[in-house]
């Protein structure tokens, strides 16, 4: 068996997409000394024209990336921090998710922006921020969110052959989690298909939908919790939250009959609403109890420890938001 | 210059002013709807730029874009039938007078965010860049643009990988309903070059000529290697920010200039004057360009609306989302 990080799998799924793909270029900042490891070596390996620091200019190079992929190149764009990406919000909202609906077929807009988020690091209110809410609603945007370092170094791949803007969202504080796999795997691996969920545990009694490196853990250890008491949870992780694999997390709501949705947003106006509304309308019948949602709470992100912790969504909401529907 | 091709640009500048004519006719009466914002008057700038320019050279335009269009060899039937939301349209009516684009022809959008094509421009003159192609990049904008934060960048930007891309700011003296000297803190655009270590130069914008020698240097420089060039042009918005506005607020010592800066009717005397031309081939030019803009509103009006199916089509490259049933 061989471990791979969270950073070597997006640090690998960027050097074999710009290995196949000299159209394939990076923009950024600090990205030649890695930023927070992710872009580490690959400047090296492909050169100063093809991973290029930028000024702090978010609106500029992040613009300059959308015009490069309209022009026939496949941009990585990232942005150090996705709480930045208020600095760019007119590329990621007007400009790219619209263009293709103008074009036609004549021409698509190939780029993926980068977006570490997530919280929990006492990083407090401007750098702790999950924002993927906000890009899903967007139309002409495709939005991902993985939750292992094997499906982020498979989705980040397919998220650059993508031929449409890709929001692909990763959680900073979980850049150094490891995952234990085959040792052939380490080199040989494949692209994961955007827009397929996976089932990270299987269960009868509840469908917990949970995303991101936070919250399918935290997910996880609330199933193992609830099955001490008999409560059978079955871990969906959607990984894509735009296109949604409605079938398999519709599936599971079937055989279940219950489900909570865990996710590190602010609750309020969350991604989490989204799929509760979508389950509630298309298959309320098949619901034996009222929806669950778990989220961050409405606040700013506290800096301090015992505030950020409260605010936070933690197992043990999980664990309570199950049992108030599995009784 | 050869004859030819000074009707050339006469008949591109005539063209520009009988499609503008014509889009404010037709929204008045209210064949199109929305926002249409006409570039009368100033003509000469899109034309003398885009003169300088290749085929598959890059443009960005602007909410005022149709001339930018135009002067780049856009076609007016498909122009007009966008404008008119027909199917026919550049964008099969998704992108009307604001977003239409061309994309064979380089343009790279209509855009109804100020200072958007900027950076767009500087991507665009990037990808020419690492491909390896002698293309360049023109980024149309106005003198209000030059307030964002985005040009600022763009402009930084440019300079410092030494991209082949042309800022050309259309100063028509307005942002929207307000004059520079309320919003620049400077008197002339071409003065921010100097912050980001760019050549600038300010032509008289309404001049087809003067425009045209200042972009052939502007390209050259750019082609070469030696990066960016800001043209500021000095330009005259005949009108109000769109189609509709009364434009009162431009006072009338300002408005009475406004015939004779006509920069058509200025070249069209050059042409005679100095003995290019006769007054009946300049005649002639602008007669040609009138019946072709009636031709194309026939085309335009005898075109279809689009199928509503197609209102979810495209929003992907590679799967539709359902539509309603209705």
């Amino acid at each position: 068996m061989k471990t791979l990080t969270m950073v070597e799998g997006l640090n690998q799924a960027m050097h074999k997409a710009m290995a196949e793909d000299d159209k394939v270029f990076m923009l950024g900042l600090d990205i030649s000394t890695g930023s927070m490891g992710v872009s580490l070596g690959l400047q090296p390996a492909f050169g100063a024209n093809r991973v290029i620091d930028c000024p702090a200019a978010e609106s500029g190079y992040v613009g300059a990336c959308i015009g490069a992929a309209i022009t026939g190149l496949r941009p990585i764009a990232e942005i150090q921090f996705a709480d930045f990406v208020t600095y760019c919000m007119d590329s990621l909202v007007n400009q790219a998710p619209k263009m293709h609906y103008w074009f036609g077929e004549k021409r698509s807009v190939p780029i993926t922006f980068r977006l570490p988020g997530g919280s929990g690091g006492q990083a407090a209110a401007q750098h702790s921020q999950n924002l993927e809410g906000l890009f899903t609603h967007i139309p002409g945007l495709k939005v991902v969110i993985p939750s292992t370092p094997k499906d982020a170094r498979g989705l980040l791949l397919s998220a650059i052959r993508d031929n449409d803007p890709v929001c692909f969202f990763e959680h900073k504080f979980a850049y150094g989690i490891t995952q234990e796999i085959e040792d052939d795997e380490y080199e040989n691996w494949e692209a994961i298909p955007l827009g397929v969920a996976d089932v990270k545990r299987e269960g009868t009694d509840i469908t917990i939908v949970a995303t991101g490196p936070a919250m399918v853990p935290k997910a996880l250890a609330a199933a193992e919790e609830l099955a001490k008491e008999g409560i059978q949870a079955e871990v969906v992780d959607p990984r894509t939250l735009y296109p949604l694999d409605k079938e398999t997390i519709y599936k599971s709501v079937k055989k279940t009959g219950r489900l909570l949705i865990a996710t590190e947003e602010h609750k309020r106006g969350a991604w989490s609403a989204e799929l509760a509304s979508l389950v509630a309308e298309e298959m309320f019948g098949d619901l034996k109890e009222k929806i669950v949602r778990i989220g961050a709470l409405n606040t700013p992100h506290p800096f301090v420890r015992v505030l950020e912790e409260y605010v936070l969504p933690q197992t043990v909401d999980i664990v309570n938001g199950a049992k108030s529907i599995c009784k | 210059m050869k004859k030819e091709d000074m009707l050339e640009l006469l008949a591109r500048m005539a063209r520009i002013r009988e499609f503008e004519q014509m889009a404010e006719k037709i929204f008045l009466s209210g064949e199109i709807q929305g926002f249409v914002h006409v570039y009368r008057g100033e003509e000469a700038t899109a034309t003398g730029i885009c003169a300088a320019l290749r085929k598959d050279d890059y443009i960005t335009s602007t909410h005022r874009g149709h001339g930018h269009l135009i002067a780049k060899g856009s076609d007016v039937n498909k122009m007009l039938a966008e404008l008119c939301g027909k199917a026919t349209g550049y964008n099969g009516g998704k992108g009307g007078s604001m977003h239409i684009a061309d994309i064979e022809n380089g343009v790279l959008g209509a855009n109804g965010l100020l200072a958007a094509g900027l950076a767009l421009g500087t991507g665009a003159a990037f990808s020419a860049k690492y491909r390896g192609t002698d293309q360049v990049a023109v980024s149309f904008f106005g003198d209000g643009s030059s307030c964002e934060g985005e040009f600022h960048e763009a402009m930084n930007l440019a300079s410092l990988w030494k991209l082949p891309q042309i800022f050309v700011c259309e100063n028509n003296g307005y942002q929207v309903t307000v004059p520079m000297s309320q919003t620049c803190a400077i008197d002339s655009i071409a003065t921010r070059a100097a912050a980001y270590k760019m050549p600038s130069v300010t032509v008289d914008g309404n001049d087809v000529l003067a425009v045209k020698e200042a972009a052939e240097a502007a390209v050259a420089r750019a082609r070469a290697g030696e990066g960016p060039t800001l043209i500021e042009c000095l330009t005259t918005r005949v009108g109000g920010h769109y189609t509709g506005d009364p434009s009162l607020y431009v006072p009338m010592e300002i408005r009475k200039t406004w015939p004779e800066r006509d920069c058509i009717e200025n070249f069209s005397k050059k042409l005679v004057a100095e003995g290019i031309a006769t007054a009946e081939e300049v005649d002639a030019v602008r007669k040609a360009e009138a019946k072709r803009l009636q031709d194309a509103l026939e085309f335009a009006r005898s075109s279809p609306y689009p199928d509503v199916a197609t209102a979810v089509q495209n929003v992907y490259s590679d799967f539709v989302e359902e539509g309603r049933n209705r």
